[in-house]
C-alpha cells in the first residue's frame, strides 16, 4: 500500500511539472525579453542543485539502511535528561525516512514509557532538523544563517518539549487516563 | 561548485566507502534507496527551478522587498508563517526557493519564518498525528511549533 501511494505521489509530481512547464513556456513566448533573465536564474540554481543532491540522497540512503527503527527505539525508550534530549535530537536528525515514519514509532515509544518530553523533541527534530535539509540549507542560505537557526531551533524545541510535558502530566493528576480523549 | 558542495560530495563519498567495506550488500541496498529517493525528488526539483526563474524574471524585487522585506509588517510575516504550516513542499526544495527569495528582498525575518513552519508544522500530517498521539499533544505541538516558527525567525533577522 505504501508502495502504491508512493508511485500516485510521483505520477502527480510529474503531471505537476508538465503544466509548470507548459506555463512558462507560454509565459515566455507571450514575454520574449524575459527569456533571458528567466533561463539564467533556473540554470543557476539548477547547476547548484545539482552538485549536491546526489550526495545528500547517498547519504539519506545509507542511514537509512544502517539505522534500523529498532535501534531508535531501544535507545529513545529508557533515556531521560540531557542525554535523553540529545538522543532524541540526534535520532530525529537522522534521515530514517518521513514524518509518518515517525508518529508509529513516537506512539510505541509512549507506550514503552518513554518521557513525554523526549518524544516530542524526537518528532519536532525529526520534523526540522533533518541532517540532509541542514546540508542544502548551508548550500544556499549560508553558514551563519543555518548555524542561527539550527541552534535557536534545537533550543526552542526542547522548551516546548518540557512544556508539553508539564502540561500533559499537569493532566494526568486531574484525570486518570488522558489517551483515551 | 563551492566548498560546501565539495564537502558534502566528500563526506557522502567517505560514507559510501566506509559502507563499503563493513558490508557490501547493505551499502546496495543504500544506494537503491537513494536512486529512488532521487528519483522521487526529481520532478519538484524541477517545478521548483521553472517557479524560481519565472518568480525573479516576473515579480518586480520591490513588490517582494514590499509584501515581505525589511520594512514587512507583522501581518506579512504571519502571512508567511501561515503559508508555511498550510503549504507541502519537501523541505530539501524549500531552501533554493528561500535563498531566490532572499535575493529579491525578501528578509531574513520572512525567509526564516517561512522555512521553520513549513518545517516544523504539518497541516496535511496533522490528522495522522492526532490519531496516533492524541488530540492534545498533537494540537498543543503544532500550535506551539507555530509559535516557535515566529520567535526564531524574529529573533534570526534582529542578530544577522
Amino acid at each position: 500500500m505504501k508502495k502504491t501511494s508512493k508511485d500516485t505521489g510521483l505520477k502527480r509530481d510529474a503531471i505537476l511539472l508538465v503544466i509548470v512547464f507548459i506555463i512558462a513556456i507560454i509565459l515566455l513566448s507571450l514575454f520574449p525579453k524575459k527569456q533571458e533573465p528567466v533561463t539564467t536564474e533556473s540554470w543557476k540554481f539548477f547547476v547548484e542543485m545539482i552538485w549536491i543532491l546526489p550526495g545528500v540522497m547517498v547519504l539519506m540512503g545509507l542511514f537509512m539502511v544502517w539505522v534500523p527503527k529498532e535501534m531508535v527505539e531501544k535507545y529513545l525508550g529508557k533515556t531521560s535528561g540531557i542525554k535523553g534530549f540529545s538522543l532524541s535530537i540526534l535520532f530525529g536528525a537522522l534521515p530514517t525516512g518521513p514524518l509518518y515514519v515517525a508518529f508509529p514509532l513516537a506512539l510505541s515509544l509512549i507506550k514503552k514509557g518513554a518521557r513525554i518530553s523526549n518524544i516530542i523533541i524526537f518528532l519536532s527534530a525529526w520534523a526540522c532538523i533533518k541532517i540532509p535539509q541542514e546540508m542544502v540549507e548551508l548550500q544556499f542560505l549560508g553558514t551563519k544563517f543555518m548555524a542561527a537557526r539550527l541552534i535557536l531551533t534545537i533550543v526552542f524545541v526542547v522548551t516546548m518539549g518540557l512544556f508539553i510535558e508539564r502540561i500533559i502530566e499537569w493532566n494526568n493528576k486531574k484525570m486518570a487516563n488522558p489517551w483515551e480523549m | 561548485m563551492n566548498t560546501t558542495a565539495i564537502l558534502i560530495n566528500l563526506f557522502a563519498f567517505a560514507c559510501l566507502f566506509i559502507s563499503f567495506l563493513n558490508d557490501k550488500k547493505k551499502t546496495q541496498q543504500s544506494l537503491k534507496v537513494a536512486i529512488k529517493s532521487f528519483i522521487r525528488i526529481l520532478p519538484m526539483v524541477f517545478i521548483i527551478i521553472i517557479f524560481i526563474g519565472l518568480l525573479m524574471g516576473f515579480v518586480p524585487q520591490h513588490l517582494i522587498s514590499g509584501v515581505i522585506g525589511e520594512q514587512a509588517s507583522f501581518g506579512g510575516i504571519l502571512g508567511v508563517a501561515l503559508l508555511g504550516a498550510i503549504l507541502h513542499i519537501p523541505s530539501l526544495i524549500s531552501f533554493p526557493l528561500a535563498a531566490s527569495l532572499l535575493e529579491s528582498g525578501a528578509s531574513i525575518t520572512s525567509v526564516a519564518v517561512f522555512i521553520t513552519s513549513l518545517t516544523m508544522i504539518g497541516v496535511l500530517t496533522l490528522p495522522l498525528e492526532i490519531k496516533v498521539l492524541g488530540k492534545k499533544m498533537a494540537l498543543l505541538r503544532n500550535g506551539i511549533s507555530f509559535g516557535i516558527a515566529i520567535l526564531i525567525a524574529l529573533i534570526m533577522g534582529a542578530i544577522l
